[in-house]
């Protein structure tokens, strides 16, 4: 922090960061806590799925449900290794 | 009909008991008649800070197994006449509590008392469960620091459901957020989150701030709820939570440092 910074009263303290982590994980959570009960095992499953065909890792595989007003919409998300 | 309050936050230590004494004796003292219920099984902290540890004879658990009626577990409140205490059992589980037996206790409370202030023990199990699942409103206590915001949205999500309210598709729980513990001057130095931080994050109204004190520990230790050290900025602070939940409209107060000199409030140009 510089002198100007300190007598302007700017911010460089460890809140700025704190606000940000907060507001990631709580969005985060926050879209977990709407997801049907079902979704982990799904997910599960799924991946040991595309396992058979392709070896990626448990956090390469996404699954989501959007909840609009009239309908859901199960979004999948997988990434595959470089070949 | 009883308005029933729940005071909790997920993360512990962060200030339930002392807000759950202050509440309820500032809203006794208004006349309303107020009854506060230890939900921590096991724990039993509430009966210390309201210095009546020496009186407990029965227990919630007592009265919700038929062990013991209401009347006979009621502690009445040496300063404040209206203020009732229904401590909890020091050698149960939690698991003592069951929706069934919670909802008799509460159902017999509502016929005679204005408010049911119910003090919730930490985590968003079982225990803390069963200290929402009747509440009309919440306050959620919450300290300016990451777990604890993190525990309190938690614990939101809960009341939104798995509350009667939320289950019953009733109208939701009414959340309060109550700050505590803030020192503005380590907000000032950018350190520790501000109010605004807070409320932006949570998304729900604000009820007060209460800020860090010596007075805290000094009332405690002596039994006393800190709303009742009138002149202290902690007993301010809760006084004018009340008077909010009460509906009346006042200014926040204590979150910029009181003590600021003139100087380096002419410096920051506020
Ligand atoms: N505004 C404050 N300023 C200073 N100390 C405080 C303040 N509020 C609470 N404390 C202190 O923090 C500690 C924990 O408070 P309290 O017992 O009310 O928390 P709790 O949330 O009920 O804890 P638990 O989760 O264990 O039930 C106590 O020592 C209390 O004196
Ligand atoms: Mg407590």
């Amino acid at each position: 922090m510089s002198f100007l910074d300190y007598f302007r009263g700017k911010k460089s303290g460890s809140a700025n960061v704190a606000k940000e982590r907060l507001q990631i994980i709580v969005a985060h959570e926050r879209g977990q806590r709407d997801q049907p009960d079902y979704l982990p095992q799904m997910q599960q499953e799924i991946l040991a799925v595309i396992r058979k065909y392709v070896q990626i890792s448990d956090d390469m595989v996404q699954v989501e449900v959007d909840r609009n007003d009239n309908c859901s919409v199960l979004e999948l998300n997988v990434t595959l290794p470089e070949r | 009909m009883a308005r029933i309050i729940v005071v909790t936050s997920g993360k512990g230590g962060v200030g339930k008991t002392t807000t759950s004494a202050s509440i309820s004796t500032g809203l006794a003292k208004r006349g309303h008649k107020t009854v506060v219920v230890d939900f921590d099984v096991g724990l039993r902290n509430l009966d210390l800070i309201m210095n009546c540890e020496r009186r407990v004879v029965y227990d919630f658990v007592n009265v919700i197994q038929g062990d013991a009626t209401l009347n006979q577990a009621l502690i009445r409140d040496k300063r404040v006449d209206t203020l009732y205490i229904l401590p909890t059992s020091q050698t149960r589980e939690k698991e003592a509590l069951t929706k069934e037996g919670v909802e008799k206790v509460i159902n017999e409370l509502s016929e005679t008392f204005d408010y049911i202030i119910c003090d919730s023990p930490a985590g968003i199990e079982h225990g803390a469960q069963m200290a929402l699942y009747y509440a009309d409103e919440a306050v959620v206590v919450t300290n300016p620091e990451v777990s604890s915001v993190r525990d309190s949205d938690r614990i939101l999500g809960i009341l939104q459901s798995k509350s009667r309210r939320a289950e019953m598709g009733e109208d939701p729980v009414k959340e309060h957020l109550l700050l505590t513990r803030y020192n503005p001057d380590r907000v000032e130095r950018g350190e520790m989150l501000s109010v605004a931080d807070v409320e932006e994050i949570l998304a729900i109204p604000l009820l007060g701030v209460i800020p860090e004190s010596q007075v805290v520990l000094n009332a405690s230790n002596q039994g006393l709820p800190v709303i009742l050290e009138t002149e202290s900025d902690a007993g301010q602070a809760y006084d004018d939570a009340v008077a909010r939940l009460l509906g009346e409209e006042r200014e926040h107060r204590f979150m910029t440092n009181q003590k600021k000199g003139f100087f380096s409030r002419m410096f920051k140009g506020g």
